[in-house]
């Protein structure tokens, strides 16, 4: 009964999101203003529905209705009830179904945000949105219905896949979707704005915050996606430049650019058709990613089975969209005309430097990501692209990136007077240049080279941001939440990009083949194995091994990396074994069985590693707490807002 | 500076950091892409020598042979016309079983070994990687290698 009734409610969902676009579209346009009372009923509607339809997939999966056919693939009777939650999005039709129900919240979310916006525009931002919507549920219900009955009904589900049995994995998506969706309300924005005619400082200051939200949760989900992938698939990477995690990197880093873009609209009424063009083009990208990951044309860890017709909805629903976007793009952009100038050094400047280099950086990863896709249909040979073209492609245009922040942090809107803040600047990055050549010459002791400036200009990042709001501070000043958020994530990508240099270069792996007794010494420490021991799980058995980490002789840790048989699909896993210290992790991978005794290990000592995801969660929080920031708080007296925001910190 | 001049000098820094990182990405891609062969191109001379390129086929039945309590491994990639021994001293992933698709990077020596430094097995026991697919894709497959097709995700609606 529960899957027939999530049908029926899709089917629902599926006509309410059309309603919603319809009024929320046409009324603005025909001038009809009695239809703009239906645009909310609608959304609510939908809403209703898309959770409705959510709630019986779950119910499903919790009570083991082997009887539907996503369930009985994607779970079994021995299934923890954790995992059967998460088994809900573990594969295609409910990651998709997920996708729509975060949909519907930050459309039901906007809903709340636009009422206290002029009313027409609001109604066309969630006619927007319900058309986005209209075109998932269409897909769902017509390639990708999660409701499908099986007849007869399994006796026994086939299990989830035992990769995705993990913690990491079972918040990834969720995060990585909401982040990617939150997109859809920029883009909603931006053509609203467009449909409108009119874009103003105040649009602005309306689209900044759900765009730093959506951003947010982009960065979080992204750091997930890559926590997982390392201490899950077993390989001890963080990032591989994988097809479906460069999908979801494109939309980050021009999302990246709009929040700064963003920042200039507000302030200053510039960059008005670049911040709309990046809105449209960080939305396509999301839009791109969901086609390349669930179309199968990639080749990836994380692609499922591979379906051409879905491929074709998809990619016509994308020409849509964002032919539609570009078109109408295309015919106002030329409107919006700005007036005001600004000097060469000015903030405005530093602005436009850091989205050309964000849009450069996402064009070379579009590139290396599409190329094999190309080349491969237009019959040039199957070719592969990887960390070699992406590496330095990539830092490239981030290395100067970096010294543009740490330069334009101090750089005063529309005047470029950088002289007066000479000092602060040049001091940090002398500080961040002995910090460097402490720690290449001092703490890792050798490899000098790029390592030598990526330290410093981290170093100097740190330093250069903290500098301002210390400055106010000591002045007694309070300090805005939007100051607070761009401090931290300015300071945590510093961090960031200290912690991935060290791992790049200080990185120690080894692949070697021990017997009980015998030891590896790999960076500075000695592993010295000591055997194996069956293991027992809920719905799996195996062995782990034991190795105990020594330094210098005395004990530091001993770790049990596991080799795991999942019972039901008999598929082999490796759990490594991770311990993380404050300046590096260790980590070792239990390999196969070599006879005579001996077994395959490989064991990495990465130091800093850890700081790559922290820096990326405080990257996200920094979002978050500008995101909160008073004045993005809609008054209802748009004119009596104040120029600088003195008191923001309370509530 | 005059607006105009200003808006000048931005357009041709734009252009000009944009042809570098063009030229540049450009010059990556074309050193650092990494082609597919097959068994069958390899025998035919069209895998270049001494250079890394990925090689990728199915785990011939009975070839993974390895000296007991040794790292080092040997096995046989084939696309059933054509085989090519392989060399690999490290940890094999989880999947990589005799009779199973198989993706190596790695170089061809003078004598015919393909020497690689990484074997991947994808993550999904049915999972093949489409090259290889291809590849295997002829007449002279034998019946017993054919293994019961149960894709991970039956096809629906």
């Amino acid at each position: 009964m529960l899957p027939e009734l999530g049908h029926f409610a899709l089917i629902l969902a599926l006509l309410l999101a059309g309603l919603q676009a319809f009024f929320g579209l046409a009324a603005p346009a025909l001038g009809r203003d009695r239809w703009l009372a239906a645009v909310v009923p609608a959304t609510a509607g939908q809403a209703v529905m898309v959770a409705t339809a959510f709630a019986c997939l779950v119910a499903s999966f919790v009570r083991f209705d082997f009887s539907v056919a996503y369930v009985a693939q994607n779970s079994n009777s021995a299934l923890p009830l954790v995992y059967r939650i998460a088994a809900v999005w573990g594969a295609h039709e409910g990651s998709l179904l997920l996708w729509i129900v975060l949909l519907a919240c930050w459309t039901v979310a906007v809903a709340f945000g636009v009422a206290r916006m002029p009313v027409r525009f609001g109604a066309r931002v969630l006619g927007v949105l319900g058309l986005v919507s209209f075109g998932f549920l269409l897909f769902t219900l017509a390639t990708s219905n999660p409701f499908l009955r099986l007849d007869p009904a399994a006796p026994d589900g086939r299990d989830l896949n035992p990769l995705l049995q993990d913690p990491g994995l079972a918040m990834h998506p969720p995060l990585l979707y909401t982040g990617y969706v939150g997109f859809s309300v920029a883009f909603a924005f931006a053509i609203a704005a467009m449909l409108e005619g009119r874009l103003d400082q105040a649009w602005a200051r309306w689209t900044r915050p759900w765009t730093l939200a959506a951003w947010a949760f982009l960065t979080l989900g992204i750091a997930l996606g890559s926590w997982w992938a390392y201490y899950e698939l077993g390989w001890g990477g963080y990032w591989f430049w994988d097809p479906v995690e460069n999908a979801s990197f494109m939309p980050w880093l021009v999302g990246t650019a709009l929040i700064h873009s963003l920042s200039v609209t507000d302030k200053r009424g510039l960059f008005k058709s670049w911040t709309l063009l990046l809105a449209i083009v960080a939305f396509s990208l999301s839009l791109l990613g969901t086609f390349l990951v669930r179309s199968g044309v990639l080749v990836s860890v994380h692609s499922f089975a591979a379906d051409p017709a879905r491929g074709v909805f998809i990619l016509a629903f994308l020409v849509i969209m964002i032919g539609g976007a570009l078109t109408l793009y295309a015919w106002r952009a030329p409107l919006l005309k700005s007036d005001a100038g600004f000097e060469f050094a000015s903030r405005e400047s530093f602005l436009l430097f850091n989205n050309i280099l964000l849009v450069i950086a996402a064009a070379t990863v579009f590139g290396g990501t599409l190329a094999p896709l190309i080349s491969d249909s237009l019959g040039l040979g199957t070719l592969s692209v990887g960390p070699q073209y992406f590496n330095p492609t990539f830092l490239l245009p981030m290395l100067p990136l970096i010294a543009l922040v740490a330069i334009g942090v101090h750089a005063n809107w529309k005047r470029g007077r950088l002289q007066a803040r000479k000092r602060p600047v040049v001091v940090a990055g002398l500080a961040g240049l002995a910090v460097s050549a402490a720690l290449v010459f001092g703490y890792y002791a050798g490899r000098p080279g790029l390592a030598l400036v990526s330290f410093a200009l981290g170093a100097w990042l740190v330093l250069s941001s903290l500098v301002d709001p210390v400055d106010r501070l000591r002045r007694g000043l309070t300090l805005p939440r939007a100051i607070v958020g761009m401090t931290l994530a300015h300071v945590a990508l510093g961090v960031f990009v200290i912690a991935i240099t060290a791992v790049e270069t200080y990185t120690a792996e080894r692949d070697i083949a021990l017997a009980r007794g015998e030891t590896a010494h790999v960076g500075g420490f000695d592993f010295r194995f000591e055997g194996i021991d069956a293991i027992e799980g809920p719905n799996y058995d195996g062995v782990h091994g034991v190795v105990q980490v020594l330094r210098d002789g005395q004990p530091v840790v001993t770790l049990h990396p596991e080799k795991r048989r999942y019972l039901v699909q008999q598929s082999v896993m490796t759990e490594a074994a991770i311990a993380s210290q404050a300046g590096r992790d260790l980590f070792v991978a239990l390999g196969d069985d070599l006879g005579a005794g001996r077994w395959s290990l490989r064991i990495q000592i990465r130091p800093l590693v850890n700081y790559v995801w922290i820096a990326a969660a405080l990257m996200a929080l920094g979002g978050l707490i500008a995101a909160s920031d008073r004045r993005y708080r809609p008054s209802r007296v748009p004119a009596a807002e104040p120029v600088a925001t003195g008191q923001g910190s309370a509530a | 500076m005059t607006p105009r001049r200003r808006r000048l000098v931005l357009v041709l820094a734009i252009l000009a950091g944009v042809a570098i990182a063009g030229t540049l990405a450009l010059q990556a891609f074309r050193e650092n892409v990494m082609f597919f062969f097959d068994p069958t191109q390899v025998a035919k001379g069209e895998a270049p020598k001494g250079e890394r390129f990925r090689l990728g086929g199915m785990v011939e039945k009975g070839s993974v042979v390895r000296e007991p309590g040794k790292l080092e491994v040997q096995f046989v990639v084939t696309d059933f016309q054509r085989s090519v021994p392989v060399h690999y001293a490290g940890v094999l992933p989880d999947l990589f079983r005799e009779g199973q698709g198989v993706v190596a990077h790695g170089k061809l020596g003078a004598d015919g070994v393909f020497t690689a430094d990484e074997v991947l097995a994808k993550h999904d026991e049915n999972y093949m990687p489409p090259e290889v697919t291809r590849s295997l894709k002829s007449p002279a497959q034998p019946a017993g290698s054919a293994r019961p097709s149960t894709p991970a995700v039956a096809p629906q609606g």
